[in-house]
C-alpha cells in the first residue's frame, strides 16, 4: 500500500485574501509535518484542504498517486482527522461518542478497547458521564482517544491537537503520534506549543501573512 | 458500511431519546394544528368530513418542515458531520441512514395518532386507513425532499425561512396525491392508484435524494 501524501502547487483564497500559493509538499510513511505559522495564516484551511473536506482553488492533492477527490473513501478510510471541534455529542457518554467515532471511522472496536483508549488519555472512571458535563480539557481528551485506536489509519492530520490540553495529556498525545510515525505513519499537526515528538524525519512548513 | 449505517440510526434514535422534547414539540404542534380547524370552522359535519385529509396532510407537512433544521444543524455545530464526511462509509448512506432516524422520530408518531385526530372531522372509518398508509408512504418522501433543503441551506443565516421557501413547493405533489389519495377513496374510487404513486415517489426520492443531500452538505461545509 502506498502512503504517500503529496500536494502540489496548492493556493488557498479565502474571501478577497490569498493564504497560500504554490505550495508543494510531499509526506511520506514515518514522516511527521508541522504547519506552523501565525493566526489567519491558512494552517487550517491547509489541513482541510488536505483530508478533502476543502477544495483548493489550484493544485490537488494525492494519497498514493491518485487525486485524493477522486479517491474518496478509499482514502478517507486511511485518513484520521481531528479538527478544531472536538465531534462529541453532549447527550452521549464518553464511551459512546468514542464508539460512534469508531463506527464512522469504519472500524470494529469492543469496549474493552475503548476502555483502554480513554484509560491511556487519563479519563478512566469517567468512560460514562454525559460529555456534556465534561471539562473542556476531557472533552479534547475523549476526542483525542482516537489516535490510541488510530492504528488502521496511515495518515493523521491533527488541527492544534493540544489545545486545552495540561502537561500529562500533551506529553501522552506527543507519546501516541511518535509512536504512529515509529510504526510508519505520516502525521500533519498544527500547534503553537513547542512540541518535542520523537521521529526520524520531522519537517516543518511555516505559512507566513500572506500579501 | 451496515454497521456504519445501524450505529448512525441507533446514535439518532439515542439521542433523540435523550432529548425527547423536540420530538414532543413536533408531535404537539401537529395535533394543535390540526385541531385548531374544527374549533375554528365550527361543527359542520358535511365540510368538515370533506376538508378532513386536506388538513390533516397540510399540517403533517408543516410540523415535518419544523423539524428539518434540526437534521444536520447539531452535526454540523459540533463537528460530527466533519467526521462523517472523512469516514469510510460513503456520506450518501450515512444521510440515508439519518433520514430515516429522522422519519422515525418525527414522521412515525404523526402517522400513529392521525387516526385519533381524523375523529373531529368525523372521517368514516373505512377511510382511516387510506389516510394512515398514506401519511405512512408520504412522510418518509417529506423527510427526503427536506433533508436537501436542509443540506443545501445548512449555516446561513435565515436558514429556516429560506429551507420553508425552498421545500415547501418541492412538498406540493406529494401533498396534492397524498390527499387525494384519501379524497378519492371517499367518492367511492379507491385510493390505490394514488397510494401506488406515492409508493414510486418514495422509491425514487429515496434512492436519489440521500445522494444530492450529500453532495449539498459538502458544498456547504466548505
Amino acid at each position: 500500500m502506498q502512503t504517500t501524501l503529496e500536494a502540489i502547487d496548492l493556493r488557498c483564497v479565502r474571501g478577497e485574501r490569498t493564504l497560500f500559493e504554490d505550495l508543494s509538499f510531499t509526506l511520506k510513511g514515518g514522516e511527521l509535518l508541522r504547519v506552523g505559522g501565525p493566526n489567519g495564516s491558512g494552517k487550517t484551511s491547509l489541513l482541510r484542504i488536505a483530508c478533502g473536506l476543502l477544495e483548493p482553488d489550484r493544485g490537488e492533492v494525492r494519497w498514493g498517486g491518485g487525486n485524493i477527490r477522486g479517491l474518496k473513501e478509499e482514502f478517507w478510510a486511511r485518513l484520521l482527522y481531528l479538527g478544531h471541534a472536538n465531534a462529541l455529542k453532549d447527550d452521549l457518554t464518553a464511551t459512546e461518542n468514542l464508539g460512534i467515532a469508531c463506527a464512522l471511522a469504519g472500524i470494529v472496536v469492543d469496549g474493552r478497547q475503548v476502555g483502554d483508549a480513554l484509560g491511556q488519555l487519563g479519563l478512566a472512571g469517567r468512560e460514562n458521564l454525559p460529555a456534556r458535563v465534561l471539562s473542556q480539557g476531557q472533552r479534547r481528551r475523549v476526542a483525542l482517544a482516537r489516535l490510541a485506536l488510530g492504528d488502521h489509519a496511515a495518515l493523521w492530520i491533527l488541527d492544534e491537537p493540544f489545545t486545552a490540553l495540561d502537561a500529562a495529556a500533551v506529553g501522552t498525545v506527543q507519546r501516541l503520534i511518535g509512536g504512529h510515525v515509529s510504526r510508519g505513519g505520516g502525521v500533519i499537526y498544527t500547534t503553537h506549543h513547542e512540541a518535542s515528538i520523537a521521529a526520524t524525519v520531522s519537517r516543518r512548513i511555516d505559512l507566513g501573512e500572506a500579501g | 458500511m451496515i454497521a456504519a449505517l445501524r450505529c448512525m440510526i441507533m446514535r439518532d434514535l439515542l439521542l433523540a431519546a435523550r432529548r425527547n422534547s423536540d420530538v414532543l414539540t413536533v408531535l404537539l404542534f401537529f395535533v394543535i394544528v390540526v385541531s385548531l380547524f374544527p374549533l375554528g370552522i365550527g361543527p359542520e359535519p358535511k365540510l368538515l368530513r370533506t376538508i378532513a385529509p386536506g388538513v390533516l396532510w397540510v399540517a403533517a407537512l408543516l410540523a415535518s418542515m419544523l423539524a428539518l433544521g434540526r437534521m444536520f444543524a447539531a452535526d454540523h455545530a459540533d463537528g460530527t458531520l466533519e467526521q462523517m464526511m472523512l469516514g469510510a462509509t460513503p456520506l450518501g448512506i450515512i444521510v440515508a441512514a439519518k433520514v430515516f432516524a429522522h422519519w422515525l422520530v418525527t414522521g412515525v408518531p404523526l402517522v400513529l395518532i392521525s387516526p385519533v385526530l381524523a375523529l373531529q372531522f368525523d372521517l368514516p372509518q373505512e377511510l382511516l386507513g387510506v389516510l394512515v398508509v398514506s401519511l405512512a408512504l408520504g412522510t418518509p418522501v417529506l423527510s427526503l425532499i427536506g433533508a436537501i433543503g436542509a443540506a443545501l441551506t445548512l449555516g446561513l443565516r435565515g436558514a429556516g425561512a429560506l429551507l420553508s421557501l425552498l421545500v415547501l413547493p418541492l412538498y406540493v405533489p406529494v401533498l396534492i396525491i397524498g390527499a387525494g389519495a384519501t379524497e378519492s377513496a371517499a367518492s367511492g374510487l379507491g385510493g390505490s392508484a394514488q397510494l401506488l404513486l406515492l409508493g414510486a415517489m418514495l422509491i425514487v426520492a429515496g434512492a436519489f435524494a440521500p445522494w444530492a443531500a450529500a453532495a449539498a452538505l459538502r458544498i456547504s461545509v466548505e
